[in-house]
């Protein structure tokens, strides 16, 4: 909750770190070891560093911090209010009549998956991420050295 | 805890995710918002595959593969909030307005 509403952008940024560790925690004990391995390092190890670089490289000095919230922030709280309250209603009313006990989701089985059945997909992935590094690589780059290189 | 347990969590992160980004002005809490939905979406992919398993941990793959693709996005997500940065030198997404009348 805090990661939304702090007025400083670097407090949200370390709170939501928190939030991924403990998201973290909570694959693991879905018995889901791969995927919390996953989460500690693309979430806390990549995407945090990501946005902290970020918001340090955009934040030239907070001597000023502007309102942090938008105008229409009543339209916003009804709508995530109705959002949660019609999905947990969902949740607490549907009978779900399945296994109390979580089931653990073996890596050797989760690998084999990811390179049979899902073949296709994870190489698709693949493609897209190498699209995305040359992209951002482009958007990143200063329009000077543009000029000078031509 | 059973399931509703962390449905009840993902859809608490998920609500908290829109909030952020409907009610922030900051252009980068605004991708951090959308990260908080994508994690969402990852508990409970995560959850229904631990308490209802299908073949092949469907689930779990699926959570992998979204991690992937959110790295992707989120990449070029902030290279393009750090462009627009550059040239309009504010994070505040309601001053992007130039294409207003």
């Amino acid at each position: 909750m805090a990661v939304v509403t702090l007025r400083n952008i670097i407090h949200s940024a370390v709170a939501m770190m928190i939030c991924f560790g403990s998201l973290a925690g909570m694959y693991a004990l879905l018995g889901a070891p791969i995927v919390a391995a996953a989460q500690v390092l693309i979430y806390l190890g990549a995407i945090s560093v990501l946005i902290l670089f970020a918001i340090m490289l955009t934040q030239a000095g907070d001597a000023n911090l502007p309102a942090p919230f938008h105008r229409q922030l009543p339209i916003a709280a009804v709508v995530a209010l109705a959002i949660i309250g019609l999905v947990g209603w969902a949740v607490v009313q549907t009978d779900w009549g399945l296994a109390a006990e979580a089931a653990t989701a073996a890596v050797d089985d989760i690998a084999i998956a990811l390179f049979t059945d899902f073949a296709l997909p994870f190489e698709i992935i693949s493609l897209l991420i190498l699209v995305a590094i040359i992209g951002a690589i482009y958007l990143a780059r200063r329009p000077e050295e543009d000029e000078r290189a031509n | 805890m059973g399931i509703e347990g962390y449905l009840l969590v993902s859809t608490l992160l998920f609500g908290i995710g829109v909030f952020g980004f409907m009610a922030r002005r900051n252009a980068i809490l605004m991708l951090i918002s959308i990260e908080l939905m994508f994690n969402a979406v990852n508990l409970s992919l995560v959850a229904f595959n631990a308490y209802l398993p299908p073949d092949a941990n469907t689930g779990a793959v699926f959570a992998l593969m979204i991690m992937a693709v959110a790295a992707a996005e989120v990449t070029v997500g902030l290279a393009l909030v750090i462009a627009i940065i550059r040239t309009r030198q504010t994070p505040e997404v309601d001053q992007y307005s130039d294409l207003k009348e």
